[in-house]
């Protein structure tokens, strides 16, 4: 087992990669009731073409199947594992992203029973057809759920704007329609290919004791036979640098328009250091062009073109990558096009200046402590930050050398018209 | 198991609660107000902590005010208003980093005291009013912020529910007041309400984190001075339910329907039978292996959510769940059956341990965060009890079956709100 020291932070890590490929991660936390713990497979919605494990041709699986594979896993011959968490104590939970599907629990007894429990019931799925069809009508009812949501479907239609090939496009939880095919078969092939230890990540935050901890997770892994495992071979088309869509518009039941802007990213290829400080980069350069403090802000703000549902976000991954811009609005159209210009102005002359990037690099440092008080946050984001091959707790001394001129020429490169797209949601007219 | 330890000292105006913990990176300063909701006053103090965060007299523009706090090291402020019973809750809040992890060690607690002050006691005005651009704008945003709950379903239905159930009591008033209300508000009389409001709220400064008691004390009483008062208490009227459930449907263009449904607990914080309450809820509809989740999702699949909830001042339950149209009838049967079962004792020993275990749980969880901890330790102010976590967990623990029972025979069904699409049935 290894320790890593973090002094500014005062934080320790401990990690250790078992003999089956598991990566193991322990931080303590003093003075914390919940032990928090999370188990991620690097397998999410996009992960939809591949060579399942033990064969040698592609296959196509239905749309929302790593979603659906998640609410399965739950259910066991003998019952349902919310059950057993909650006689232990503890509550469960569990999500499935564009890239990981992660399951959870906390809790402030019986730590080391629920961390079994966590383990065991992600590598024992017991997938039936009758259970299989009687979750189509829960998942379906989740669906119709975020098809009212408004702000969803604005999210979501700005994906499918900038993507044209690539799955980041497809939603997360399928189709009720696509759904229908899914059958217990297709669940294990999935868990075959994207479950075994070395595809996963076991993250444990909390008051506990990280020798007797690892120790527990070696002997509990020690006792399950796996075979090493060959690199899982996924598939993804070309996808274009330019959005597919220029404009969406979504007629809906709704009182106030919603307008986002989207920008589709470069430099999709990164990973590890390069591709923090580039994600990084990217999030100073939108809260130097759109943070509270920015004169942007301040000037959509008292034209009455934002609320304060205004936000902005830059997601990347392996593969795709996103700015989004925007929020409720009484002008979509007029908001558009300002945040455009704003955009293309920040591109073409140098716009900022030290003191900015300074205050706007201490604001992100003081919001990584803030977060890093939140035992989720360090386990969530500490399993992405992983699979990207990149650490968390590099964050702030990346953050400290960004210059001016970094930001500068990320501005130069990345914004681009022909990247830009924007989905509208209006009332619908009666 | 660590609860909190809170001291609590009576400073001028108000109360000061300082919660040192070293869990924590940051700080926070958390400054309470509360009032009883009115018709007359709800718009205008939903509007007031909007206009005394945009800008004081010293940052006089948003830009100035959050250049600050980005300087700080991305201090936080942010306000938030809530009701608890017939109160009306401003909350202001700040957090601000621990120096302690900073490579620049210059002390950041004093500058959150500062800041909080300069918010609450120096406001950006024009002569013996709001800064009137200020309040303009703010005034837009709030019609927009009361506007926006009919765009979020199940926020909507919710609110629907309290309104239909809680009709002529204050309780049904929205916490951002009225859409119809704002234009009448002016930077005169948003002042004036502002001088009362500081003249005879309830007041309290909740400050959580790795601080020196003594040094936080003399930061409050340099600071923040106010004169005494005597706050306004309710007196909570019992609300007799004479008339037949409520049935509300309401048409509108959506998918999945949401249905909503009103209990009358007449229980509150406070009560011998509170801690009952909690545990009846655990069972019945609070958490993943409640009744509601089991009967409504795992067995009968028909919806992907279907929980219960309690508001504790003003002794309410409210079940909500999201369905297809066409399944009304076999989830209110559903819904209606539970609560018999609970009535009749119809839930083993296991469920009980289980659902005390769970709570203790989800209650410590909570106080892991300083946020989570204040809005525990503040029930005790609105409901003007003295119940320490300990004593709570301990209540909780020692509540048995037959006092459950007695529990769900004095809840009420009083209304039942569904949210229905225009092609019902399809």
């Amino acid at each position: 087992m290894e320790k890593i020291s973090f002094d500014q932070l005062q934080e320790e890590l401990y990690h250790e990669k078992l003999a089956n490929g598991l990566n193991v991660y322990i931080l303590p936390k003093k003075g914390f009731n919940k032990t928090f713990a999370t188990f991620t497979t690097k397998y999410g919605s996009v992960d939809n073409t591949f060579v399942p494990l033990g064969k040698e041709e592609y296959v196509k699986v239905p749309d929302g199947i790593a979603h659906f594979l998640e609410h399965k896993l739950f259910e066991k011959e003998d019952g349902d594992v919310f059950q057993q968490f909650s006689r232990q104590g503890a509550s469960a939970n569990a999500f499935t992203s564009f890239t990981r599907t992660a399951y959870l629990f906390s809790s402030t007894s019986d730590v080391e029973k629920n961390l079994e429990t966590l383990i065991d019931f992600v590598q024992e799925p017991y997938f039936s057809e009758k259970t299989v069809e009687k979750e189509k009508g829960i998942i379906g009812q989740e669906i119709t759920m975020y098809d009212d949501n408004a702000d969803w479907r604005l999210y979501f239609g700005l994906i499918q704007n900038l993507y044209q090939n690539h799955p980041v496009k497809i939603d997360i939880a399928g189709t009720i329609e696509s759904i229908s095919h899914i059958t217990k078969d297709w669940l294990y092939e999935c868990y075959n290919t994207f479950y075994h230890p070395s595809n996963m990540l076991l993250f444990i935050v909390g008051p506990v004791n990280p020798e007797s901890f690892m120790n527990q997770v070696k002997e509990n892994q020690a006792k399950k036979e796996y075979k090493d495992m060959p690199e899982i071979q996924r598939k993804f088309e070309n996808e274009p640098t330019e959005a597919a869509e220029k404009r969406q518009v979504l007629e809906m039941n709704v009182q106030t328009s919603k307008c986002l802007l989207g920008i589709k990213a470069l430099h999709v290829d990164q990973s590890g250091n390069e591709m923090l400080k580039n994600e990084l980069t990217m999030n100073v350069l939108l809260d130097l062009l759109f943070g509270k403090s920015s004169e942007n802000y301040n000037q959509l703000y008292n034209d009455g073109l934002i609320d304060e549902t205004f936000s902005f976000d830059y997601t990347q991954e392996q593969g795709f990558g996103f700015a989004m811009i925007g929020g409720d609005t009484g002008e979509p159209d007029k908001l558009a096009e300002t945040l455009q210009k704003m955009l293309l102005d920040a591109k073409n002359q140098n716009v900022f200046n030290e003191d900015q990037l300074e205050r706007a690099k201490r604001k992100k440092i003081g919001a990584f402590l803030r977060a890093v008080n939140s035992p989720e946050y360090i386990a969530n984001q500490f399993t992405r930050y992983a699979f990207n091959d990149m650490n968390l707790f590099d964050v702030v001394p990346t953050l400290e050398k960004i210059t001016l001129n970094d930001v500068q020429s990320l501005a130069s490169e990345v914004i681009s018209e022909d990247r830009f797209s924007v989905c509208q949601v209006i009332p619908k007219k009666k | 198991m660590a609860t909190a330890a809170e001291k609590i000292t009576e400073l001028n105006g108000y109360r000061l609660h300082v919660i040192p913990t070293e869990k924590y990176k940051t700080n926070t300063l958390i400054w309470k107000m509360k009032a009883p909701l009115t018709k007359e006053d709800v718009t205008k103090r939903a509007l007031l902590p909007q206009v005394l965060q945009s800008s004081s007299a010293k940052y006089s523009s948003t830009t100035a005010l959050r250049s600050y706090l980005d300087e700080l090291y991305g201090a936080t402020l942010f306000v938030d208003l809530s009701k608890k019973g017939e109160y009306h809750i401003m909350s202001f809040s700040i957090e601000i980093a621990n120096e302690k992890f900073l490579s620049d060690p210059s002390p950041l607690l004093r500058k959150g005291f500062e800041l909080l002050a300069e918010i609450l006691t120096n406001p950006n005005l024009k002569g013996n009013a709001f800064d009137p651009g200020t309040v303009e704008k703010e005034k837009r945003t709030q019609k927009q912020r009361i506007q926006s709950v009919f765009d979020d379903k199940m926020r909507y239905s919710n609110v629907r529910l309290i309104q239909e159930m809680c009709k002529g009591e204050p309780y049904a008033l929205e916490v951002n007041g009225d859409a119809a209300d704002v234009d009448a508000i002016t930077p005169e009389n948003l002042f004036e309400y502002y001088q009362d409001a500081f003249l005879s709220d309830e007041m309290d400064l909740y400050i959580i984190g790795d601080v020196d008691e003594e040094e936080v004390k003399q930061f409050a009483s340099d600071l923040l001075k106010f004169e005494d008062r005597t706050p306004k208490k309710l007196v909570q009227e019992k609300v007799t339910l004479n008339r037949q459930v409520n049935e509300v449907k309401e048409q509108q263009d959506v998918k999945q329907g949401k249905l909503n449904i009103g209990y009358r607990t007449n229980i509150v914080y406070g009560d011998s039978d509170y801690f009952a309450l909690q545990v009846f809820n655990g069972i019945f509809g609070g958490f993943s292996h409640s009744k509601l989740f089991i009967n409504v999702r795992e067995k009968a699949s028909l919806a992907y959510y279907a929980a219960s909830r309690l508001e504790s001042h003003k002794g309410l339950m409210m079940v909500m769940s999201g369905i297809d149209l066409k399944n009304y009838d076999q989830a209110v049967g559903i819904i209606h059956d539970q609560l018999e079962a609970m009535r009749n004792g119809d839930f083993t020993d296991q469920e009980l341990v289980q659902t005390k275990a769970v709570i203790q749980n989800q209650i410590l969880e909570t106080i892991d965060t300083s946020r989570g901890l204040t809005e525990i330790l503040y029930h005790n102010v609105v409901a003007d009890a003295n119940i320490n976590l300990d004593t709570w967990l301990k209540e909780m623990q020692n509540v048995t079956k037959e006092e459950i029972i007695a529990v769900a025979k004095k809840i009420e069904i009083d209304t039942i709100y569904f949210l229905t699409g225009t092609e019902a049935g399809k």
